[in-house]
């Protein structure tokens, strides 16, 4: 897979093209295992074991085969992509192993780089949550990402949705699934800015490289 | 010594006061019980679960494993990683196999690491809990510790997804595993090896993002084992543990009147046929508690 990302990668820069008009070109040079797109036969197995297959307005093959119809802003633009559970049930049927998976995942995280990615998709919105909580103490603290996840739009918003999940919190919270103190200290690694110098030099990686392919 | 030890990622949900604090007490017990030792990896961090790439990309995403993998090798060398969820397996396991098979990604990741002064070499095995209970162990060994058979209980197996996927314990099969089931039947329960649902997703992540649309799946894996009149329902993974608790409380809430169907981890119902307290299988932890397990005979001594 590398290999051919590259390939790609250095034949486009010898001739300073930017993709542009090439949606498929651009999906295989800088989306994560997005060399596999042109492996999709259009069988359609991976859209017919999705679990969640009838709530995507595009299905994973229909995605594949509208990246080779260079429909750019609809690919990146649909909330299709975050609809992906992580369940794998594609990954271990595509006849031809396409990680589907991981391309719908390549493909939401290009998307939010390109600023292209819908702001309305609730997945994005934890997702983002998610990281944010991952990168404070290199550990998830459950009650601050429930708390930053139901507040999301607002007190009082939040409040009505904090009222309507309390039965949950109080349950986790009696059987000492739910700590009261975890929501304001939470313990993470011992020195989380080491944790983001790592984090933030890989970033650095990736973008540097990804600036490259502007050229 | 014990007889087997392990470098072990516990995982933020495991952490003392999180929701899946109950199952690593019933881990911890299981694993006295049968000698393996878990030795946790110092400092450990998040491996980024199903939702890393969306924040963390490619790079970023799987420096936060390789960092786990780094400080596993650095204090347990020579030890396979072992996770006690399988959201943290897969995770891990595919940025141990990236690393592997990329050397770009490799190079990448190693300057990446050295901001925090860590290298890694990715070259131990990276294995659920339940791998090495089913492999390592094995159902016969797992049956000699058994002093309080699950006598009479049918129990559905429900496997959800990164127990079975992208690859199943042990070799098990992708689509219908057993391995679940032979545990039950090591334990002295009835399985159910037609259960439908075994592998159906229970909406992971997206339980919390999507919740409405999760809930036709967490029906579903509920409804099938209902069918088979089952007493419980048993799961590797406790993040379906959960959801699956959580959404059947809802539904009370909603005027539900159906009698709640009781899930609990593979260890806590390991443990109770180990012979333990209710409090050492974690049990205490349940929102929705299972009389029947309760109900068992005392254990032979």
């Amino acid at each position: 897979m590398g290999e051919a990302g590259k390939v790609m990668i250095e034949a486009v820069e010898d001739r300073g093209e930017d993709y542009s008009g090439d949606f498929l070109a651009e999906v295989e040079a800088r989306v994560e295992e997005g060399e596999w797109v042109t492996m999709c036969t259009q069988c359609g197995v991976c859209s017919g074991s999705c679990p969640l297959g009838p709530d995507w307005e595009h299905p994973p093959h229909r995605i594949f085969q509208l990246i080779r119809a260079n429909r750019r802003d609809e690919v990146l633009g649909s909330p299709s992509v975050w609809m992906c559970t992580s369940c794998h049930a594609c990954v271990v049927r595509c006849p031809r192993g396409v990680p589907v998976a991981h391309v719908m995942h390549g493909l939401a995280h290009y998307a939010v780089r390109r600023g292209l990615a819908p702001a309305d998709p609730p997945t994005r919105r934890l997702a983002e949550r998610f990281w944010e909580n991952v990168v404070r103490t290199g550990r998830v603290n459950e009650p601050r990402l429930a708390l930053s996840l139901l507040f999301a739009n607002g007190l009082a918003e939040g409040v009505r949705r904090t009222l309507r999940s309390r039965d949950a919190g109080l349950g986790l919270l009696k059987a000492g699934r739910m700590s009261r103190l975890a929501a304001v200290a939470g313990d993470g690694v011992k020195d989380p800015a080491e944790l983001r110098a790592i984090l933030e030099k890989a970033r650095a990686i990736e973008l540097a490289k990804a600036a490259a392919l502007e050229d | 010594m014990a007889k087997r030890q392990y470098s072990f990622l516990p995982g933020c949900s495991s952490r003392p006061g999180a929701s899946a604090s109950h199952y690593l007490t019933s881990v911890e017990t299981v694993c006295g019980e049968l000698d393996i030792e878990l030795q946790t990896i110092p400092d450990w961090n998040c491996c980024g679960a199903s939702l890393g790439h969306v924040g963390g990309g490619e790079l970023p995403r799987i420096a936060l494993s390789a960092r786990n993998l780094a400080l596993s090798e650095q204090a347990h060398p020579g030890q396979d990683l072992v996770t006690a969820c399988p959201g943290c397996w897969l995770a891990t396991r595919e940025a141990s196999e990236r690393l592997r098979q990329d050397e770009d990604l490799m190079r990448d990741t190693q300057e990446a690491l050295a901001a925090g002064g860590l290298r890694v070499r990715a070259e131990q095995r990276v294995r659920r809990l339940v791998d090495v209970l089913v492999e390592d162990v094995g159902y016969e060994e797992i049956g000699r510790h058994v002093r309080r058979p699950l006598q009479g209980l049918k129990v559905a197996g429900y496997v959800g997804c990164q127990s079975s996927r992208p690859v199943g314990v042990a070799g098990d099969s992708t689509e219908n595993p057993t391995h679940l089931d032979r545990l039950v039947e090591a334990l002295g329960g009835e399985p159910v090896p037609s259960y439908e649902k075994k592998v159906q997703c229970c909406g992971g992540a997206l339980a919390l993002s999507e919740p409405a649309r999760s809930e036709g799946l967490l029906r579903g894996i509920l409804e099938a084992a209902r069918d088979h009149e089952v007493d419980l329902v048993v799961t590797p993974c406790p993040l379906c543990q959960l959801h699956l608790e959580v959404y059947q409380q809802r539904l009370a809430r909603s005027g539900g009147t159906r009698p709640a169907m009781p899930v609990v981890c593979a260890t806590s119902l390991m443990a109770v046929a180990f012979g333990r307290s209710a409090r050492e299988a974690g049990l205490d932890g349940q929102l929705i508690p299972a009389p029947a397990l309760e109900a068992l005979p005392p254990g032979l001594a």
